[in-house]
């Protein structure tokens, strides 16, 4: 399913272990007491969709349900643009966007500074 | 210096996420010489695993396939940029490929096609109505940080594979063995990495990113790599005859990923791992087996098996670890939120006044589906009196069939005679010179006078294969040419035959009194010799006659 794992304590406290979690999955820096805080807040915000009854209500797949899913010809339409693509790539060698080696590591848990949310 | 990522190099960059981080790196380049050269894989006995020491139990493998087939199409899955296995690097992508801000993905109707059609083959219930979704995880070629799949409910689900293992003494008998499908989805295949090691640096080519692919999800009733090896051989043929894919593994079409473990029989299955970068057939056998004494081997020591992910070297022959510490890695699946799902219709649901363009009948496309493999055999043993292991043999070389079917065409011999001809001699000098059907010096047309020559009695047997060796040195000779240059036709002329023998009587008067005794082997003698005197231009059955006659008069 999709639902993340609620809180186990129901109480809308995010642990620390959490927020590790995430920032390894998302790429994203939560950096701050302030952003854990403002996660908080969103996670209590959405639960009030729990206090809806949705007893013998089938869920929506999405909220396109009901359109048409548009089937496009087996045309070659695009392409061709590699000059114009390249020049959004800090580094370009040969025609070839440069990344960074593989996947770099981020700092291993216990060399990480300590997180100031308790 | 760079160099393609693939085969033979160690994996060694850490994870940014948690868990074994999803690598693709697409085989590429060409399979190695070697492969071809060796015996067939069905020459391995048939999942026989390591015999177990003094009181110990049997082990029972279990072998889970993911493969992931290119769909063979002009453009991409949800874009239209072009399909094309070479091409100047980011030469193939849109602007949606590059994932930038503000692009949609459009739905392909030939990939659904595709999908459609090789779920029927499959035999899968087709879902009418399947959904997208966004797996996510970070690599630098996947610029939009998720691939778009079918994760909730793919397009088809629960069908079968139906291969044939050869088994038997002279691997001449065909066993047949059926694997379930779990599903099949469409998904969005990755750009390419090229790693370049002395700059610490990687080179993106998005050319691929965006393709379209079907991902076919097998039931782990495998147990050994010779039954993956034929079940993927299958699957191969089935996408080529369908054209869906032309599933050639080492353009990387068809790649395959392999979960293995060992159990006891009777007891829960053990612990699996994961082996990938395998990119031909014979790597995917060679690597399972391997894996599953591996296995064996470690835990029949004591050691225990790790839920890893490993990579298969094909020079060492062995899986080595991509060591991952990390734990699970956790995709954070989501609905795709710019597709509606995709409704596919039949006969009886087919809304009234719709446009065609935007409709896809399930019905419709089994009416058109091509001949299957396994017909195709039936089909052949049926019509040319074939055994069934001939049959496989045909489908199973690159070309052979068409081959086969066009010197049939062609000449008037019986087809049991050219199915011995094309399966046994011609195919027999393709091995030894380890060349293609493609690159064979001999014409279908050359062949077919060839066995017009012979079936008109006009040469010998022995005549023949001589004929069909000097056709090989492609000296642009036909078959007819060649025939009457060595002067090799058989002698119409029985009275000079007969003349032959009567000198060849006299010359040898020894043997024909051993014959005269009753020494019956003795007539073989005598036939020998008139046949090298008339350099295998004479019928041994016709001397023989003659020789007989003579004797008795």
């Amino acid at each position: 399913g999709f639902t993340s794992k609620a809180d186990p304590q129901g109480s809308g406290r995010i642990t620390a272990q959490v927020i590790e979690h995430l920032e390894r999955l998302a790429l994203v820096d939560f950096g701050s007491c302030e952003a854990v805080a403002r996660l908080e807040k969103a996670i209590a915000f959405a639960d009030r969709l729990r206090a809806v009854d949705t007893d013998g209500v089938e869920p929506m797949e999405s909220v396109l349900e009901d359109r048409c899913l548009y089937l496009r010809s087996d045309n070659v339409v695009e392409g061709n643009c590699a000059d114009e693509l390249l020049q959004n790539s800090h580094r370009v060698v040969e025609e070839y966007f440069v990344a960074p080696p593989g996947n770099i590591s981020l700092p291993k848990l216990d060399e990480q500074e300590p997180f100031p949310h308790s | 210096m760079l160099r393609w990522v693939g085969r033979g190099r160690l994996w060694t960059f850490a994870r940014v996420d948690g868990g074994s981080c999803h690598r693709r790196e697409a085989p590429t380049g060409s399979t190695s010489n070697w492969i071809r050269g060796q015996s067939s894989v069905a020459q391995q006995p048939l999942c026989m695993t390591q015999k177990p020491r003094k009181g110990e139990h049997k082990w029972a493998a279990v072998v889970g396939l993911e493969i992931h087939a290119q769909i063979s199409s002009n453009s991409k899955l949800f874009s239209g940029s072009q399909v094309r296995f070479s091409a100047p690097p980011n030469s193939l992508v849109s602007f949606f490929d590059a994932s930038l801000p503000g692009t949609l993905p459009v739905l392909n109707r030939r990939c659904v096609e595709a999908a459609v059609m090789t779920g029927l083959a499959l035999n899968c219930h087709i879902n009418k109505k399947s959904l997208f979704d966004r797996k996510h995880y970070f690599y630098a070629d996947l610029p939009a940080g998720y691939q778009i799949t079918q994760q909730r409910l793919p397009i088809a689900v629960n069908g079968s594979l139906t291969y044939g293992v050869c088994a038997g003494k002279k691997q001449s008998q065909v066993i047949p063995k059926t694997v379930r499908i779990k599903q099949i989805q469409l998904e969005q295949d990755s750009g390419k990495s090229l790693h370049d090691d002395l700059r610490s640096q990687t080179l993106i080519d998005l050319n691929r990113a965006g393709v379209g692919l079907l991902e076919v999800v097998l039931e782990p009733d495998l147990s050994c790599g010779e039954e993956a090896a034929t079940a993927v051989r299958e699957l191969q043929l089935i996408l080529q005859a369908l054209g869906t894919s032309q599933a050639n593994m080492a353009e990387g079409q068809l790649r395959v990923d392999a979960n293995i473990s060992v159990h006891h029989p009777g007891e829960p299955l053990g612990v699996r791992t994961e082996v990938k970068n395998l990119n031909s057939i014979r790597f995917l056998a060679k690597a399972i087996d391997y894996e599953i004494q591996r296995q064996i081997n470690e835990l029949e020591n004591g050691g225990e098996i790790l839920n890893e992910t490993r990579s298969f070297h094909y020079q060492l022959g062995c899986t080595m670890s991509m060591r991952d510490k990390e734990g699970k890695q956790d995709y954070r699946f989501m609905p795709e939120p710019n597709l509606p799902p995709l409704v596919l219709y039949d006969a009886t649901s087919l809304p009234a006044g719709a446009d065609p363009q935007q409709v896809i009948n399930i019905d419709q496309i089994r009416e058109t589906l091509p001949e299957l493999p396994s017909v195709t055999r039936e089909r052949l043993v049926q019509q040319y009196g074939m055994l069934l292991e001939h049959s496989f043999t045909l489908l199973n070389e690159v070309g052979l069939l068409e081959f086969f079917q066009n010197v049939i065409k062609e000449t008037r011999a019986e087809p049991k005679k050219v199915t011995s001809w094309v399966l046994n001699t011609f195919l027999g000098y393709l091995k030894q010179q380890n060349l293609a059907v493609s690159e064979s010096p001999v014409t279908p047309s050359a062949l077919a006078e060839l066995l017009d020559l012979l079936d008109s009695r006009t040469i010998s047997s022995a005549a023949a294969k001589q004929v069909f060796e000097e056709l090989w040195k492609r000296e642009g000779k036909t078959p007819g040419q060649i025939v009457s240059e060595k002067q090799l036709e058989l002698m119409e002329d029985r009275g000079a035959l007969e003349q032959l023998c009567h000198s060849m009587m006299e010359a040898h008067p020894q043997v024909v009194m051993d014959l005269k005794k009753g020494n019956p082997r003795a007539i073989n003698k005598l036939i020998g010799l008139v046949r090298k005197a008339t350099q295998s231009r004479a019928d041994p059955a016709m001397i023989k006659e003659i020789l007989e006659k003579k004797l008795s008069s």
